[in-house]
């Protein structure tokens, strides 16, 4: 009986390390398959557009509200202090360091990612990934690889404007609704926000989010069960595990870049 | 699918308002402008006391913000602290007898280094030093002299 469930919890690990594995060889055949983007430059561009546009109203308004809402929080907790003029830099770098990357990843992962691999697990379903294959054309240069560069070049410019909006969400509740000064809210924020330290690595974490999203998402689409069932599980996997890992991810680069201080 | 001029306009919109917003982070939120690499000098000063300074901590002139420290560290010998801090170098004219405190922004607020201008016509170029200094006031200390001092009374 326990010899049972052994040998079925072996089975499980090994398709999981098996799954895991076939993940890594799709990455390192994509990553070989970069330099063939620079002769199909329109997939690129096209993908940047299917993931990028589309995504930019959404990640607009949640910035926004986003940055309201630390507006209102950041200034009950500070003015039990009587430090309401530190607003700027609550807001600013609470969005620049952690929500703009991460909540912008999550965001994208339910956006974009389940987009992303329910059209490349159609395509596996329909053969289309075969018939491409057939034509002597690779399914992965043709197109994962276009998928996965626009959402690594997609990312940081959407955690941007995420951030760069919250800022402004937080100004618009912190100055016109809370009466906190406006010339406080900006200076201290300059004062205290380092250009290095804290939005650069902001946007280090956003390429890394985009890199793990969009790899997921690929991945998860061209190795669904070609049936309809696997299609809509893999989307359902794409977005567990791009949020779960994009959390877990977040722990380590904070860990690694505000750790010693 | 939309036609590839049209397509080419909205990817355009959106990476141009992607760099914007990043320039706008770049130079409204951080401290990119104080930072400048090209436009900073150094200057030192001696310290007895820097108790609550950090690096990156501010440096002020009347007020105003006009640098940052950029290493504290004991001289041996002395067992003075030597700070030495980056003034951006458009604010070429401090006198060099300029007094250099260590001071809190408000009660519980951060330590920075404050500069309170000299008379001297002479003023701070790269690797001066800064002669005359106030060292850190250290509340407890203070707390334990006016304690005495009732104690004596």
């Amino acid at each position: 009986m326990i010899l049972q469930q052994l040998i079925i919890l072996g089975k499980a690990s090994r398709a999981w390390l098996e799954r895991l594995g076939r993940a890594y060889i799709l990455f390192a055949y994509m990553v070989w398959g970069i330099p063939s983007i620079f002769r199909r430059f329109h997939l690129f561009i096209q993908q940047v557009y299917f993931l990028g546009v589309f995504s930019f109203l959404l990640i607009l308004i949640a910035g926004f509200f986003v940055g309201m809402v630390m507006g209102f929080q950041g200034y009950h907790t500070l003015a039990k202090f009587g430090a309401e003029s530190s607003l700027g830099v609550v807001v600013a770098l609470s969005i620049v360091r952690e929500l703009g990357p991460v909540i912008t990843a999550l965001l994208f992962a339910g956006r974009a990612g389940s987009a992303l691999t329910a059209e490349i697990g159609l395509m596996k379903v329909t053969e289309q990934l075969a018939s491409m294959e057939m034509m002597a054309v690779d399914p992965v240069k043709q197109v994962l690889v276009p998928r996965l560069l626009a959402g690594i070049f997609v990312l940081p410019l959407l955690a941007a404007i995420f951030s760069a909006v919250g800022i402004l969400g937080g100004e618009f509740v912190g100055v016109a609704v809370l009466g906190v000064d406006s010339g406080a809210y900006w200076s201290q924020m300059q004062s205290s926000v380092d250009i290095y330290n804290d939005i650069l690595n902001g946007i280090v974490k956003s390429i890394f989010f985009g890199l793990i999203t969009t790899w997921i998402a690929v991945f998860e689409g061209y190795d669904t069960v070609p049936t309809s069932e696997g299609v809509s599980r893999a989307t359902t996997r794409t977005v567990v595990y791009s949020a779960l890992s994009v959390l877990a991810l977040d722990f380590i680069l904070t860990a690694l870049m505000f750790g010693e201080h | 699918m939309l036609n590839n001029t049209k397509l080419d306009l909205w990817v355009g919109i959106f990476v141009a308002v992607g760099v914007l917003a990043l320039l706008m982070l770049a130079l409204n939120v951080s401290n990119l402008k104080t930072h400048a690499g090209d436009g900073v000098y150094y200057v030192t000063a001696r310290f007895e006391n820097v108790s609550g300074l950090k690096v990156r901590s501010p440096v002020m002139l009347a007020g105003v913000r006009i640098g940052q420290v950029e290493t504290i560290e004991l001289d041996p010998e002395s067992l003075d602290v030597l700070v030495r801090m980056s003034i951006a170098s458009n604010i070429a004219t401090i006198p060099i007898d300029s007094m250099a405190g260590i001071y809190t922004a408000g009660i519980l607020g951060e330590r920075y280094v404050g500069l309170e201008a000299g008379i001297e016509e002479d003023f701070l170029i790269d690797g001066s030093n800064i002669h005359r200094t106030n060292p850190a006031m250290v509340l407890e200390k203070l707390i334990g002299q006016f304690m005495f001092n009732k104690v004596e009374e």
